[in-house]
């Protein structure tokens, strides 16, 4: 749900120099996560428009758009509201859900013929989000302490030279045993992610391309590719227009405007 | 009246089109219903054609603060001429501030957390005859507004209009013996007795708590046996004057949903209470396919010994959610009630629906009736067992 959080997990930073000494794999890894985050503060809010395209083995193809508005807490993890725009049979079906740092993520979905909102139950974060290869996990802001970090390398991706961090997540009902992390050296841009399913065999791939910035300080890819190298279904999404420091305000982000999300 | 239903709908749709930002959506469908057994009352049929529609027109100004909604609802039946039938679900102009918003004008709340029945949500009346399932509402005439605090929202209603259960008219199926006839009422003022509601909801962690306060005139009838002048047999529905308090509570844990909803009713032919209680837990995942599993079972538990609409009496549910997770966004759910003191009646369900195309969708469900028993509702609908097919349009 979290869409534009997905687009976070990708904006980075810059950290201190390592003055050539190798620290330890953990805390070297955690100073990276640590950075990745610091360079993201500030941000604000944003609106943006999303294009989800979802593709199955055979290559069909199925679209869904998507508004999505996400706030940043500077105490707790991100606020965000996804309302669905297509297919028409969905039209007007919102998810609100609150990230946090320490406690499980809280999430709903208003159904509007029904004009019901409902509760998500938190375990639901390893299921998949609208029959997308995305998880509910894999939407929600990044924050440090939701993983233990391991620092495993340096790979130059797409051009770009990337430290390779290897995290576990230490929240409550993950779907994942580890993930591999690419994060460049220049920004702290995330340009890959590789997830381990329950058996630790590799089950998916994000792919994170054309980063833009914006408010000359955030990075934010325009497209994201996640592959389910298990199934070879894909889903891509692809910013069509995102917008920072709206009028939004945390009243924006309760069941009541829920209720009302067009 | 098709005709000025039809000038009604055309000028207040094109009245919205005056104004910018109108966005036109809405479904439009056909439907079969064919019923397994023969009809147990005269003029019943078989199989029973039907096509709805239903657009919805939004326009918003004041960047969104202000905005009008017009959804009207039309459905034409091929037997049934009381299911024929033309409702405003919606016509609200709604303000939003910060701290409040006011509704003013038709529409619809939900109030509640179970699956089973609602016996909290009580503001919108039930429009019967859309649905067994019950969760198609009539559009209510409204006054309503609702002040959120960081203590949860706090919503009054002012309901200045009483609109009537829809039933099936003599060729239907799904009824008594006697098709049901017109109103009774207890108050004078019949449908213009104005009613009134209170409600405060809060989530707080991983509660989602609910009050609600209610005076007036009840949405769910008692149905009255009568001789009529040319000594006929009638059934009527008797819409008495209420005051029922209800509390709806869920919690999260883990993949569990627990959900809790109960009411007190006082004012008809008996004060009772009512309480329906239960889970959901799902799993995703399982046996490592993409298919996620959702199990539910409810009890449900109603003071009431007889009464047409008491179905819960002491029941249990339990039920079946199949989720995909596919493109088509696939769900199926089955569910199975069996009443505790009566092991004759049962009912039993089945609602599955799958995309086609991004504008397309169908729809399957089945309901069974089973019960031995000639008082109990089911009796009377031991032959009704219908699937339903619906094909609908999105656009």
């Amino acid at each position: 749900m979290r869409y534009i959080s997905l687009v976070l997990l990708a904006s980075f930073i810059s950290i201190s120099a390592f003055n050539g000494v190798a620290a330890e794999p953990s805390a070297k890894g955690l100073e990276i996560a640590q950075e990745r985050k610091a360079r993201d503060r500030g941000w604000n809010n944003s609106e943006a428009k999303i294009l989800m395209v979802l593709r199955n083995a055979q290559g069909q193809e199925a679209t869904r758009k998507l508004n999505v508005k996400s706030m940043e807490l500077t105490d707790d993890g991100d606020k965000a509201l996804t309302v669905f725009q297509s297919p028409r049979d969905v039209k007007g079906t919102a998810f609100l859900s609150f990230s946090h740092v320490f406690d499980a993520d809280e999430q709903w979905i208003f159904l509007p013929a029904l004009k019901r909102v409902k509760r998500i139950a938190s375990k639901n974060k390893s299921g998949p989000f609208v029959g997308s290869e995305f998880a509910f996990e894999d939407m929600t802001s990044f924050e440090v302490e939701k993983f233990s970090y391991s620092y495993v390398g340096d790979e130059t991706i797409n051009g770009e030279a990337c430290f390779v961090l290897e995290q576990i997540p230490q929240y409550d009902y993950s779907g994942y045993t580890l993930q591999k992390v690419w994060i460049d050296k220049s920004h702290y841009r995330v340009h890959k992610v590789q997830f381990y399913d329950k058996k630790g065999a590799l089950l998916k791939v994000l792919e994170l391309k054309d980063y833009e910035l914006y408010k000359e300080k955030y990075w934010r890819p325009i497209r994201s590719e996640m592959t389910n190298v298990q199934t070879r279904k894909s889903t891509s999404l692809i910013t069509e227009s995102l917008i920072f420091d709206t009028d939004l305000s945390e009243s924006d982000f309760d069941k009541n405007s829920l209720k009302r999300a067009r | 009246m098709t005709k000025s239903i039809a000038l009604l709908v055309t000028s207040i749709t094109a009245s919205f089109s005056l104004l910018a930002n109108t966005e036109v959506t809405g479904s439009a469908g056909g439907e079969l219903r064919y019923f397994l057994q023969d009809a147990l009352y005269e003029a019943q049929e078989r199989a029973y054609g039907s096509v709805f529609f239903s657009p919805e027109t939004y326009t918003e100004w004041n960047d969104g603060e202000d905005s009008l909604l017009f959804k009207p609802f039309f459905r034409a039946d091929q037997h049934d001429e009381d299911r024929t039938h033309f409702d405003v679900r919606e016509l609200q102009w709604m303000h939003v501030a910060d701290t409040w918003e006011t509704k003013i004008g038709i529409g619809k709340v939900f109030w509640g957390q179970t699956e089973s029945i609602h016996l909290v949500d009580i503001v919108n009346q039930t429009d019967a005859i859309e649905a067994v399932d019950g969760e198609d509402k009539l559009g209510q005439p409204m006054v309503n507004v609702s002040y959120f605090s960081d203590f949860g929202t706090f919503s009054a209603f002012v309901l200045p209009y009483f609109r009537e259960r829809t039933f099936e008219s003599v060729d239907g199926r799904l009824r008594p013996p006697i098709a049901v006839g017109d109103a009774l009422y207890e108050s004078d003022g019949e449908q213009s007795h104005v009613d009134y509601a209170l409600r405060w909801q809060a989530s707080i962690s991983d509660w989602e708590v609910g009050l609600s306060y209610f005076s007036g005139t009840s949405r769910e009838p008692e149905l009255v046996t009568t001789v009529n002048d040319e000594g006929q047999p009638e059934i009527l529905p008797y819409y008495a004057q209420i005051n029922q308090v209800g509390v709806d509570l869920l919690n999260v844990y883990g993949a569990w949903l627990l959900k809790f909803e109960s009411i007190y009713r006082e004012g008809q032919s008996e004060d009772f209470a009512a309480v329906v209680t239960g889970f959901e837990y799902t799993t995703q995942g399982i046996f490592d396919t993409q298919y996620g599993l959702g199990v539910l079972s409810e009890y449900q538990f109603d003071e009431r010994e007889d009464n047409f609409f008491a179905l819960g009496q002491n029941d249990l549910m339990v039920g079946l959610r199949f989720i995909f997770n596919d493109i088509d966004g696939t769900e199926v759910l089955m569910g199975y009630v069996q009443d505790l003191d009566k092991s004759s009646t049962s009912s039993a369900f089945i609602e599955a629906s799958s995309r086609i195309s991004s504008h397309w969708r169908w729809k399957l469900d089945g309901y069974f009736f089973s019960s031995d028993d000639t008082d109990d509702t089911f009796y009377f609908l031991r032959r009704d067992d219908h699937l339903q097919f619906t094909l609908e349009y999105f656009f």
